[in-house]
């Protein structure tokens, strides 16, 4: 379809992925490149979930590779592709019931020391994973709900928070999945600018959104997916005015 | 005091042990009904190495609890792939698999039983029980509590932000099965007697409702539901015959007005904030 992006930090070459006779995923192959925001768009049952979970570990794929930074992460369990640098949101916010925002921001760190010195009561097992969750509290505005239970915050809140916990995982590359479902425009907005900052920090981005308008202004490359295979690749002006897009997918539903 | 209070303290101090072997792998949201299997082989273990191989207690506790946390990890990987009541009625074979294991197992003692330990006083019992309640209770404000806590509220959404839940949980019941043990060796040190009769379904039963009447989310949960357990039925027992009865009556009215046991992380801040103030 086309060229991979040369410096791709992630990469998916001929990924295939069956649920019973369902085909959720067909020889798909695309690249994110280094600092760049990267949308796939696509109707519901495209398989945009399947592709996250493929790149997470979640599911592994019939057929295909998965690389990141130039390690075959393929037939990896979850929590190591985390550790290489892949860190997610989900669709539906998957927030840990019984924490506190902080609590959240704490257990998702990369812990570098001995699991003896994971024994040890707070703050002393390490110091510098403190100072991070405190970054993310600013960076995020979260400063005020630090001692509530996550679950129990508004939606709009929860989100940020399960942004902030993927962040605090210390990632070279974020999935996002549908990151601004729910949110009003000043929400959404406020999310458009955040990312950008990250991606100027030098974070890639990957999301799944239905919110056209969002992806449009935000993406430097967009994917289409339909019924599971790509159909499209390319930066948003292109993809706005490909005929096999509107066709499967815009033409539909521009009406929303 | 009297014997019959140094009694009940004693099998109150060795059923906190029990219901901290069941808190321990609850974190990690499995429901182990097999702890008096883990119990029983601490209890024979650590009778063999003193009785049989005339070790010092101390150190005969310690490799029973090394024992049992070795087939507490075997008996972890199969657990991973059960949940909820599946995993409940599988561990609950495990601890009828150990019993009769021990009933056909005459070298110590089979059904007759086996005897031949030294004394262990209550003071012993109470060192252990406070020193491990007090290690839980500094683990719970650590970083690993904090991912099996994860693990329990979400085990696919704990993987995917970096936790190895396999490790996660087959470590808790690695850790919760050296505690029972640890509980077996000093209930067989006390009693210097043990029989399978004393591992039984029951006994795992105990420990389960230990935990949920006193508090399923925090540790000192335990203290306190081992300490209604034994005590209750001997306050209620004016009642004569019906005070089984009325405990299980009083069970029902704690779990309906208060499902995650007495104490919960909630009424824990509060006491601290409480003590806080007034200091």
């Amino acid at each position: 379809m086309t060229a991979m992006p040369p410096k791709a930090i992630l990469r998916l070459d001929g990924v295939s992925k069956s649920f019973g006779g369902v085909r959720a995923l067909r020889d798909v192959s695309i690249g994110v490149a280094q600092d760049r925001i990267v949308g796939v768009i696509g109707p519901n049952g495209a398989g945009k979930t399947t592709l996250f979970n493929v790149i997470t570990g979640a599911h592994r794929p019939d057929a295909g590779d998965v690389t990141f930074a130039n390690r075959p992460i393929t037939r990896w369990p979850a929590y190591r592709i985390v550790r290489a640098g892949v860190a997610r949101t989900f669709q539906n916010i998957r927030l840990f019931g019984s924490m506190t925002v902080w609590e959240h921001l704490i257990v998702s760190q990369r812990h570098g020391g001995s699991p003896l010195r994971k024994m040890l009561p707070g703050r002393f097992a390490d110091r510098e994973a403190w100072g991070r969750a405190e970054d993310a509290l600013t960076f995020f505005g979260l400063e005020k709900y630090r001692t509530a239970l996550a679950r129990t915050l508004p939606y709009g809140i929860q989100r940020k928070v399960e942004m902030a916990r993927a962040l605090t995982a210390g990632p070279k590359l974020l999935l996002l999945d549908e990151p601004v479902a729910g949110m009003n425009r000043d929400e959404a907005d406020d999310l458009r600018a955040l990312l950008l900052r990250l991606s100027a920090r030098g974070l890639s981005i990957l999301l799944i959104e239905h919110d056209m308008a969002f992806v449009m202004n935000l993406c430097h490359e967009l994917y289409v997916l339909d019924f599971g295979a790509l159909i499209a690749a390319g930066p948003p002006s292109e993809i706005r005015t490909n005929p096999a897009v509107l066709d499967a997918y815009l033409g539909s539903e521009t009406a929303c | 005091m009297s014997t019959y209070y140094a009694g009940l303290l004693a099998d109150i101090g060795i059923l906190v042990l029990g219901a901290l072997s069941v808190y321990i792998i609850l974190v990690t949201n499995q429901l182990s009904l097999g702890n008096a299997g883990f119990m029983a082989i601490g209890s024979y273990v650590a009778s063999f190495l003193t009785a049989e191989q005339h070790w010092a207690v101390t150190p005969a506790l310690i490799v029973a609890a090394l024992t049992a946390c070795v087939i507490g990890v075997i008996v972890g990987f199969p657990a991973l792939r059960l949940k909820g009541i599946y995993l409940a009625i599988a561990t609950l074979g495990f601890g009828e698999m150990v019993r009769s294991f021990f009933l056909v197992f005459t070298p110590m003692g089979g059904s007759g039983g086996y005897r031949g330990m030294p004394h262990v006083s209550l003071g012993y019992i109470w060192i252990w029980a406070a020193g491990i309640l007090l290690l839980v209770t500094l683990l719970e404000r650590s970083r690993l509590w904090l991912e099996m806590r994860a693990v329990h509220d979400d085990e696919r959404a704990a993987g995917l932000v970096g936790i190895n839940t396999t490790l996660t949980k087959v470590g808790a019941f690695g850790f919760g099965a050296a505690v029972a043990a640890i509980a077996g060796g000093l209930f067989a040190h006390h009693y210097i007697y043990i029989e399978p009769g004393n591992f039984d379904f029951q006994r795992s039963i105990d420990f389960v409702l230990a935990v949920i009447l006193g508090g399923s989310t925090v540790g000192a949960g335990a203290l306190v539901g081992a300490a209604l357990l034994v005590l209750l039925p001997e306050w209620l027992r004016f009642l004569a015959d019906w005070r089984l009865a009325a405990f299980g009556v009083m069970l029902i009215l704690v779990l309906l007005t208060r499902p995650q046991g007495i104490l919960d992380r909630p009424l824990l801040a509060l006491l601290r904030l409480r003590r806080n103030r007034a200091a």
